[in-house]
């Protein structure tokens, strides 16, 4: 099956230190692909260049057969990807169904007349915005928490309605940055459910994690990242056993 | 009764017709500030509209209600091909370049002959009338009040709030930064228009930084998270100074002076201690009220 | 064409003078003080009301305006900046507070002094002229071009050399850090604030000498044309300042002898404009475009 996302010998560069160096790796359709690395390596940095926060200095990254490196986030947004915040980046003063709503900016289409002259198709049309919103907020558990703002969650809180904001737009990618740090062992569970259930739906998700447990529990495939490169690349057991990832990775523990 | 009504009416007519000019001059700064853009070349907007408009009726023969369309219309035409390399600069530097593009209208008009440079254009038929403005307040308003809300709305306080993250979205930002700037050139042009035609006259100097930093202001008093603070600022600061010409006798003060200074007190204490401006007044109260009665009870 | 040299010296130092606290206070805190034409206007004032009801010497008079100034800047601080510096859009609640505070420092004058043009009493500096390559020169010039370039050289020191400038610099790099590192982080704020206001002020003074014209609007060109100094040389760069102020100072010269005075204004702001769109940096800055 050809990939979803292929990244192929990508390099950013800050002044002069390459925060990632050559690196190249694909995600398949419907796989939860993990990246992970010492502090460092580059993950939220590959999660930047492809979400389009950052330019490439060289290489390229293709979604389907789109090179979409270059691009700016909304454009890459528009091609089905999807992501959250390593530091959570809600709009603070917005209730978490608002935030929902705003991450289904994509996938609705209103008509500003219709909106303006307050027909029955806009109510409708809002209605069902609404409560596609509070169902995404149901599945990630919290329903009872739909109208309050996100500034009064709790981090765990938060994060879940980072993830219900990326899902609303129905990405054919899902790049989650961290999604489990700060939570608790039932929340990070809760968490790989639904990752799991997200993959079973046809998505693919790019988890960067600290987690050790979470990443074995959950991924398809796992790439390792060090300095900017890729040092290893396979199944979680493979990974977990291959000499360059225990003296680069495990062997200095974060 | 009626006739005393009627004499009011007759005194404040004028004050009455700029509560309504400034209030669209106050959205038009609401406009991208609603975005989080703070963007003050609305004098410059006004003045071109104003212009427009005058030249229209008077030189051309237009009717009215087309030359108010063209005051409409030509200012937020020149907003697009300023905002397009303008809104990639942020925050401050975008305050200051706008404030140049203003600068630069108005002494553009203070050079150019055929409008009698700073003398300005005089004897311009009177056709505002008071409905109209008032009309178009409420339109405004009527906008603003369905953005709030639907999509639109919800991607303008997405950028207002975290730019960057609102393009992870999906949010065509620039686009909609310019859509903004561009009903905000239209509103000034509006007034501009309304103005030119009710005072008899524009003058480039009335259209200078001052304005554009009353317009910021009554926008900011009246509180510029919610789509009708403006409007209450702009009525409230264009009402002061009726207000203040009758105190100042009493309190020994200049009324040009004491005006200054109450402005520039009624800002200050806004934005100290109501950055929402002058609608949040009542929440904070009752939240006050409420810190007050739990320290009582806990005492 | 030597004498237009010599004006546009003349005016672009006190440009400079103005910018040059314009920009300190920018360079340190990313906020732009519009209250600072105000303070140049207030300090005029007061050097004029020393001179003609205290019958003070100019020389005593100037010294005791600038720490007015100075103090006008601590006062601004206090007042307009420090209560909001944490919120997030502390650049543009600091912009709109002080413009509450010129507000305000405008209506004070216009109580005290009044809404007319007032001036200093004749003889408050000699008006003895000098012969300079060929172009007029009055003492009185040649002393603002000196006070100028020689404030600029000591404020240059103060922010190189000494402990107050390696904080205040330590500020401007990052408030958090230079916390950490054991900085009074409000203490260099307000010392950048005192030495900034004292700059405007003593450039006010100057202005009011130089055109023997001060009134309570008198800072609201200067306010605009500071702006534009500071963009064209680089936002927080002080020797840009400089630089700058003597360009839009010769540059306002030339063009009002060539294309009319009536022009001067029109074409500093569209150089303004075309510096912020095409080259935000600056002319000759190397500050970073900061974001919001």
């Amino acid at each position: 099956m050809s990939p979803l996302l292929a990244l192929d010998r990508v390099e950013r560069a800050f002044g002069g230190v390459r925060a990632v160096d050559g690196a190249g790796f694909a995600v398949a359709p419907g796989q939860v692909h993990g990246l992970i690395g010492p502090n460092g390596a580059g993950k939220t940095t590959v999660i930047n260049l492809i979400s389009g926060l950052l330019a490439p200095t060289a290489g390229s990254i293709q979604l389907g057969d789109r090179p979409i490196h270059g691009l700016p986030p909304w454009q890459v947004a528009a091609l089905g990807v999807a992501r959250t915040f390593q530091n959570i980046r809600l709009f603070p003063d917005l209730s978490a169904r608002d935030n929902v709503l705003v991450g289904q900016h994509l996938r609705r289409t209103p008509s500003l007349a219709a909106r303006m002259l307050m027909l029955p198709s806009a109510r409708t049309e809002e209605r069902e915005a609404r409560e596609r919103a509070e169902a995404l907020l149901t599945r990630v558990g919290l329903s009872e928490r739909v109208h309050e703002h996100a500034r009064h969650l709790s981090y765990g809180e938060q994060r879940r309605v980072e993830i219900a904001r990326a899902l609303a737009s129905a990405p054919r990618l899902l790049l989650l940055d961290e999604p489990t740090a700060g939570m608790n062992p039932v929340e990070v569970q809760a968490v790989a459910q639904l990752i799991r259930r997200v993959a079973a739906e046809g998505q693919s998700v790019l988890l960067v994690e600290h987690n050790v447990r979470l990443v074995m529990d959950v991924c398809d495939t796992i790439t390792v990242l060090c300095f900017g490169k890729v040092i290893a690349e396979g199944a979680p057991r493979t990974v977990a056993e291959d000499p360059a990832v225990i003296a680069a990775y495990l062997g200095n523990p974060k | 009764m009626w006739d005393q009504l009627a004499d009011l009416y007759a005194t404040y007519q004028s004050t009455i017709a700029f509560i309504g000019i400034n209030s669209l001059l106050a959205l038009s700064v609401y406009t991208t500030l609603s975005c989080g853009q703070l963007a003050l070349g609305n004098a410059g907007f006004s003045a071109i509209g104003a212009y427009a408009a005058a030249l229209l009726t008077m030189q051309a023969h237009w009717p009215f209600p087309l030359a108010i369309l063209a005051a409409v219309a030509v200012p937020a035409v020149v907003a697009v091909p300023l905002g397009l390399p303008v809104l990639r600069i942020r925050g401050i530097f975008l305050a200051i370049a706008t404030i140049g593009f203003g600068e630069v209208v108005r002494l553009g008009l203070v050079n150019w002959d055929y409008v009698n440079g700073a003398q300005g254009i005089v004897a311009i038929p009177q056709k505002t009338e008071l409905w109209m403005i008032y009309l178009a307040v409420a339109a405004a308003l009527f906008v603003l009040a369905r953005l709030r809300g639907s999509k639109w709305g919800f991607a303008l306080e997405a950028i207002r709030e975290d730019e960057p993250a609102a393009r992870t979205m999906g949010i065509a930002t620039t686009r909609y930064k310019l859509a903004m700037l561009v009903l905000g050139a239209a509103l000034a042009g509006l007034a501009g228009g309304f103005e030119a035609h009710f005072t008899f006259m524009v003058a480039p100097n009335g259209f200078g930084f001052g304005r554009v930093v009353d317009m910021l202001v009554y926008a900011v008093v009246g509180g510029s998270q919610i789509y009708w603070g403006p409007v209450v600022g702009a009525a409230f600061l264009t009402l002061l100074p009726e207000i203040l010409r009758e105190v100042a006798p009493l309190v020994g003060i200049e009324p040009g002076p004491l005006r200054l200074l109450v402005n520039g007190l009624v800002l200050l204490a806004v934005i100290l201690f109501l950055p929402n401006g002058m609608v949040s007044l009542p929440r904070r109260i009752a939240e006050w009220r409420a810190a007050r009665v739990a320290a009582r009870s806990a005492a | 064409m030597g004498q237009q040299v010599v004006n546009g010296l003349f005016l672009g130092s006190i440009y400079a003078l103005f910018a040059l606290g314009y920009t300190l206070v920018f360079g340190v805190l990313d906020i732009l003080n519009l209250a600072h034409a105000a303070v140049f206007m207030l300090a005029s004032f007061v050097a004029l009301t020393l001179v003609g009801r205290f019958h003070l010497h100019i020389l005593l008079a100037m010294p005791l305006a600038v720490l007015f100034a100075g103090f006008l800047g601590l006062l601004l601080e206090r007042v307009a900046f420090r209560p909001l510096r944490a919120r997030a859009d502390s650049n543009i609640s600091g912009l709109i507070s002080s413009l509450a505070m010129a507000t305000v420092f405008e209506a004070v004058a216009l109580e005290v002094w009044g809404p007319n043009i007032s001036r200093f009493p004749f003889g408050t500096v000699p008006e003895t002229q000098l012969d300079l390559l060929g172009a007029v020169v009055s003492r009185l010039q040649l002393t603002i071009v000196a006070v100028a370039v020689l404030l600029f050289l000591v404020l240059t020191w103060l922010v190189k050399a000494t402990r107050l400038g390696r904080e205040v610099r330590a500020v401007a790099e990052s408030p958090r850090a230079a916390r950490i590192l054991g900085v009074d982080v409000n203490r260099a704020i307000a010392a950048a604030f005192f030495i900034s206001s004292a700059l405007g002020g003593a450039a006010g003074v100057l202005f009011g000498l130089a055109f023997n014209s001060i009134s309570p609007d008198m800072g609201r060109s200067v306010e605009l044309k500071g702006l534009a100094v500071i963009i064209l040389g680089g936002m927080g760069s002080m020797p840009g300042a400089v630089l700058a102020g003597f360009a839009l100072g010769l540059t306002e010269v030339f063009v009002t002898a060539y294309l009319g005075a009536s022009w001067r204004d029109a074409v500093s702001f569209t150089g303004l404009f075309l510096i912020l769109v095409l080259r935000p940096r600056g002319l000759f800055g190397a500050a970073a475009l900061r974001e919001a």
